[in-house]
């Protein structure tokens, strides 16, 4: 048992393929408490999707992917939500609007590119075993400052998470709390493309939450159980993935929404459905 | 006493809709002021002013000498005419009035035993000891409003704002407020409130303020109710019974 268990650490790929999908997996679960109780759900996805033009800008540009996708990740979700602020339309319109822009002018230029390129396909859909050294320590400087600022604004983010307004009156900043979420969000989402992808970075930020809010009727109790289930799931699929060769994003995300099933069935103590 | 709010000149649009028409008001500290009028006179509209949700489109708003949104967190306590709140949020009643120590909290501060006093003795004033573990989607209209007023309660606040807080809630709930509201109005605080209810309110208010976007008639309770405009008054809200404001809700802030 202990050698099933072990197998995959004798290579130093999968040592660096388990601390980053970890980090991914308990962030992405984590912040997306705040996505589901704000309904944000879309909004990963355009974000995701938004960061895809930025990859592809700084491959052109040979800088690190890091910097174009977190630059386009972090300018659409402030976009979004200054369009949704000051705009006539609504969020999920202003979504639609922007992440599908910048989207395209990431396969505009991919398209104009001489060559058909493999590296930025496989951001689509992730690739955790091809993370570097250098990869590895960029997530972690960027999780553990992600992290410091969710700790730092824990309470205004909950406050205007439950009544804006309210919290308005009594001098909380909602609207800078609201766009430091977005920026937050963004940095999340850049950490987590090498590992899931660009197509499935939604389901790690939506599923743990809304898998945690079948179990319990508390904001912290929420937030705590939802990062468990995301560094579990992060784990367990990467091992099954290994033992089944198969896509190690794809096999976290199926798990994933497997666990939310069996909390559908199971969890008997949600109010209502998010 | 000393002026905790000063209105002059006071005028508020929704687009070309005129909902308050060049008012002026001044509330000191330890008075409370009823605010009363037709559904759609500007009420509520006043109360969101006062707090920094609407800028105004003319005049000048005051708070302890400042404009509302400048204020150090926690100066102001608000409670809406109707929270417009997702009420699946995992919370329950404490978890809620807890929120209103959060404005005055620093961001690495502990809750400490000082907050949790502040909170059972909110939770005990409005009668909520029993419900503190229930989660909010489980409590009636009166309970929801309780537990928002609470929340204020909790808050500290320089200044309370109140929008209708006596709508749905049970004659035994009304009094108890009252006199939680009468008390913390001894200790210094300042308290503006709208209602629709006018028999009683000599035993809420030290003064009345009829408006119509304009403020018809103010003064002490029986002064005004004695008044042609609260008859007026009186008769439009007969005729229109005791419906929730028909003015815009607040965007997010």
């Amino acid at each position: 048992m202990s050698d099933l268990i072990l197998a995959p650490f004798q290579y130093e790929f999968m040592q660096r393929a388990f601390i980053a999908s970890l980090v991914v997996g308990t962030l992405c679960s984590t912040i997306g408490t705040y996505v589901v109780l704000r309904k944000l759900a879309f909004i990963g996805d355009g974000i995701a999707h938004a960061s895809f033009a930025g990859i592809v800008i700084a491959y052109l540009r040979g800088l690190d992917y890091y910097i174009g996708a977190a630059c386009v990740a972090v300018v659409t979700a402030l976009g979004i939500g200054y369009v949704n602020r000051r705009g006539k339309v609504s969020l999920d319109t202003a979504i639609g609007v922007l992440f599908t822009g910048a989207f395209a002018l990431g396969v505009f230029l991919m398209s104009r590119l001489p060559t058909y390129n493999v590296d930025l396909q496989g951001f689509l859909f992730g690739n955790i075993l091809a993370v570097s050294r250098q990869d590895l320590v960029v997530t972690l400087v960027l999780a553990a400052i992600v992290t410091v600022i969710l700790v730092l604004l824990y309470r205004p983010l909950l406050y205007t998470s439950f009544d804006p307004v309210v919290a308005q009156a009594s001098g909380i900043r909602v609207a800078f709390v609201d766009y430091m979420l977005l920026v937050l969000l963004a940095l999340t989402i850049v950490i987590s493309l090498e590992a899931v992808g660009i197509v499935l970075v939604a389901a790690l930020l939506v599923t743990p939450a809304a898998t945690a809010f079948q179990f319990t009727r508390r904001f912290t109790p929420m937030l705590l159980l939802s990062g468990a289930i995301g560094a579990f799931c992060a784990l367990a699929g990467l091992y099954a993935s290994y033992y089944l060769h198969a896509a190690s994003g794809a096999t976290i995300v199926l798990l994933v929404t497997v666990l939310f099933f069996v909390g559908l069935v199971v969890g008997r103590r949600a109010p209502r459905a998010v | 006493m000393s002026e905790a709010v000063r209105i002059r000149d006071l005028t508020v649009r929704y687009d070309r809709v005129v909902a308050l028409d060049r008012l002026d008001l001044t509330l000191e500290s330890g008075t409370a002021v009823g605010i009363v009028g037709p559904n759609g006179s500007g009420k509520s509209t006043l109360l969101k002013t006062v707090a920094g949700l609407i800028a105004p489109a003319g005049g000048t708003v005051e708070v302890f000498g400042r404009a509302p949104r400048t204020l150090p967190p926690g100066t102001i306590a608000y409670v809406p005419q109707v929270e417009d709140v997702d009420w699946s949020f995992p919370a329950n009643v404490y978890d809620v009035v807890a929120m209103g120590r959060f404005p005055r909290l620093n961001p690495l501060a502990p809750f400490s035993k000082h907050d949790r006093a502040v909170v059972d003795g909110a939770l005990a004033a409005l009668r909520l000891g029993d419900l503190r573990d229930r989660h909010i989607s489980q409590l009636s209209g009166g309970q929801q409003q309780r537990t928002f007023v609470a929340r204020a309660i909790a808050q500290e606040p320089r200044l309370l704002l109140l929008d209708e807080p006596t709508t749905g809630v049970d004659a035994a709930t009304e009094e108890a407020l009252r006199e939680l509201v009468r008390g913390l109005v001894s200790q210094g605080l300042p308290v503006l409130m709208t209602t629709h209810d006018l028999d009683r309110a000599e035993d809420w208010f030290d003064r009345l303020m009829v408006v119509d976007r304009r403020v018809l008639a103010q003064g002490d309770p029986d002064t005004v109710l004695a008044s042609g405009a609260y008859t007026g008054i009186r008769e439009h809200s007969h005729v229109h019974g005791h419906a929730r404001s028909d003015e815009p809700p607040v965007p997010r802030p």
